[in-house]
């Protein structure tokens, strides 16, 4: 007995080990390193987060006093006709934009790995666009996509097409706004799927080769598996962003007159950003932040649960 | 991602890359295989790509040089004739029958100088956070280093309304200065002040690579931690802190819903922030006359920085990129 006492240190000299851990100079240094992040984990995250679930308990306004009015939030939440019409409006651009992206970056990786050293010149002709700012995305939207003088319709005239008119016509404001925003910035994506393409082993492709696989087998079997880490990566980063789009959207619908924007483009985070900063419901407005974290926080694990079938990480057990 | 966070925390022993995660001029490409016609037929494809994907910007720069007629009117040519440069002057001297004065070199000043202070400070804090966790073993290391990589998945809307509460409190969002700066641009910048967690994350994965008999020597010569830091750390992990720091600078500059929260006056606003406040001015909508090759011009302004950005760390920006998806 006496003899397993020691290899195997029962949990109070764990504890006593652990606890020690605290008075060593070592571990003073290493949380002095940390203050920073520390301080700013409890002043600018975990601290708002406890707070805007309190405030989403209240009628908090800045301007007139508070009172907790208990779920009364949620239930107007529930009943407002804006938060339905946001919300599916967010969804069908995630829907429309996160597959586009995923599908438009893997081909254009795909054809870049291909091309041997004028890669790097078409690379940085793709990431051009993610490095400009929303505000003037959203400019670019409004004017390009515009329906009777944008030049989007102009050049599709020239091909005998009649463009609709994108930024009015409620079904083609999402089409329109994944186009610029999410295919348009695809760029990044196309720089993380081709990094994993060039990682996939070459010999992996000369075996299916010699087992007579066609092309497309090859991409199924081989490719797709290898690159899944990096698809899901994309998938997730994208579906968060869209999901709390906000910048190109606000600026080309929303301004003082206009604080709803039209039907077809009033975004979820916008919705919230109006509630809390232009009419200062910010209890309101908490409420509906946790619905987003809620949403998003469902989605992005069933995200993770359905990527365990799918995602094949190398020298991993679970793969 | 999230379930995987815990395995990556724990101690040395787990495979992690001796080699820097950020190894610029590293090859990217394949030598092309197969046949030359496929080959062409790819290039050309790309070509088609490369003029779609350019297109606005070719618009946008086009349009800034026309005047308000050629702008509206479908014949006019892609190169304007003549250049109408004084589309340029306009952004910053404001249009000549509309009252409202925009401040672009005032903009374009705040912009800089946010930009880059938040660019130095969230690269150094991140740097001292990184170390802490790359360097040291301490209790609840893996707790916390969990609670840097939760905060990489949180959305921002949700600390949107209470980090507002918190700068109000403390009379930060109306006018005043602070330490030579304006009170209302802090917290676009201040909280860069306390770490970032993709930067913390990406810094220790480069802190990791680093032999640690370096650090073992540095200590036998009496060294102490922050020398350690200091003078080994920090210049071994130059790539991985320019990353961050040219990271920063792009996001900063682009930023949108932070400077509509806190800047509510001319003079302080960012780029992002004043062009918008062109929009919806100039913009009909409000009164304006649609003076669009004005709007345009400050668009074209605004982009401009970024691309040059992007052409001097161009090699930063793609291996960050790069480091993001390889953590999937």
């Amino acid at each position: 007995m006496a003899n397993v006492a020691t290899t195997v240190p029962g949990p109070l000299a764990r504890a006593r080990h652990w606890g020690a851990g605290f008075r060593s100079r070592d571990t003073w240094a290493a949380f002095a390193f940390l203050s920073p992040w520390l301080f700013g984990f409890v002043v600018f995250t975990a601290g708002p987060m406890i707070a805007s679930l309190v405030l989403s308990f209240t009628d908090y306004s800045i301007i007139q006093t508070t009172h907790g009015v208990g779920f009364a939030n949620y239930t107007t939440l529930y009943h407002d006709p804006q938060v339905r019409t946001a919300l599916r409006n967010t969804f069908v651009f995630t829907l429309l934009a996160v597959p586009a992206h995923v599908i438009i970056a893997l081909a254009l990786a795909s054809v870049l790995a291909r091309v041997g050293r004028a890669a790097g010149f078409f690379r940085t002709v793709f990431y051009l666009p993610v490095m400009t700012p929303g505000v003037a995305i959203g400019i670019l939207y409004l004017l390009i996509f515009n329906g009777s003088y944008g030049v989007l319709n102009t050049g599709l005239g020239y091909i005998g097409i009649t463009g609709p008119f994108w930024t009015t016509d409620p079904n083609w404001v999402k089409p329109g706004l994944v186009l610029m925003i999410s295919v348009w910035s695809v760029g990044a994506s196309v720089v993380i799927f081709l990094a994993a393409l060039v990682g996939v082993p070459r010999h992996l492709y000369e075996a299916a080769s010699m087992d007579g696989a066609p092309a497309w087998r090859r991409f199924k079997d081989v490719t797709l598996p290898m690159i899944s880490p990096a698809i899901f990566f994309v998938v997730i980063i994208n579906t968060i962003s869209g999901l709390q789009t906000f910048d190109q959207v606000y600026t080309a619908f929303f301004n003082q007159s206009t604080p709803y924007g039209t039907n077809a483009s009033l975004m979820y985070a916008i919705y919230i950003f109006q509630e809390a900063f232009t009419f200062f419901k910010f209890g309101y407005a908490s409420a509906l932040a946790w619905l987003l974290f809620g949403i998003i926080g469902v989605i992005t694990a069933i995200q993770i649960v359905v990527s365990r079938r799918f995602v094949y990480y190398e020298g991993n057990s679970r793969g | 991602m999230s379930e995987a966070s815990p395995v990556q925390a724990q101690g040395p022993a787990q495979a992690l890359p001796v080699a820097p995660p950020i190894a610029p001029g590293r090859r990217f490409w394949r030598p092309p295989t197969g046949n030359p016609l496929g080959r062409a037929l790819y290039l050309t494809v790309l070509a088609l790509c490369t003029g779609v994907f350019l297109y606005p910007f070719v618009w946008a720069l086009s349009s800034s040089l026309k005047t308000r007629n050629d702008f509206f009117d479908h014949n006019s040519r892609l190169v304007p004739h003549p250049f109408h440069w004084s589309n340029y002057l306009d952004v910053f001297r404001g249009v000549s029958d509309i009252a409202y004065k925009a401040a672009f070199g005032n903009w374009l000043w705040n912009s800089l100088w946010i930009a880059s202070l938040a660019a130095v400070t969230v690269t150094l804090s991140s740097a001292l956070v990184a170390f802490g966790f790359a360097y040291f073993r301490f209790p609840l290391r893996n707790f916390f280093f969990g609670c840097v990589l939760a905060t990489m998945m949180l959305p921002g809307v949700v600390t949107l309304v209470p980090t507002y509460l918190i700068w109000n409190k403390i009379h930060f969002t109306g006018p005043g200065t602070f330490l030579f700066l304006s009170k209302n641009q802090y917290p676009l910048w201040a909280p860069n002040l306390f770490g970032s967690a993709f930067y913390i994350f990406l810094q220790r994965q480069f802190f990791l690579g680093i032999p640690r008999e370096l650090f073992e020597a540095s200590r036998m010569d009496g060294d102490n931690y922050w020398t350690m830091f200091w003078r080994i750390a920090v210049p071994l992990a130059k790539p991985a802190l320019i990353v961050t720091a040219v990271f920063e600078f792009k996001a900063s500059w682009t930023e949108l819903q932070k400077a509509l929260i806190y800047l509510r006056s001319d003079d302080t606003f960012t780029v992002p922030r004043g062009l918008k406040n062109l929009l919806d001015l100039y913009g009909p909508s409000n009164g304006g006359h649609g003076d669009y090759q004005v709007i345009i011009a400050g668009t074209v302004l605004a982009t401009l920085p970024m691309i040059i950005v992007f052409f001097l760390g161009q090699r930063y920006f793609v291996e960050g990129i790069a480091t993001q998806g390889r953590k999937g």
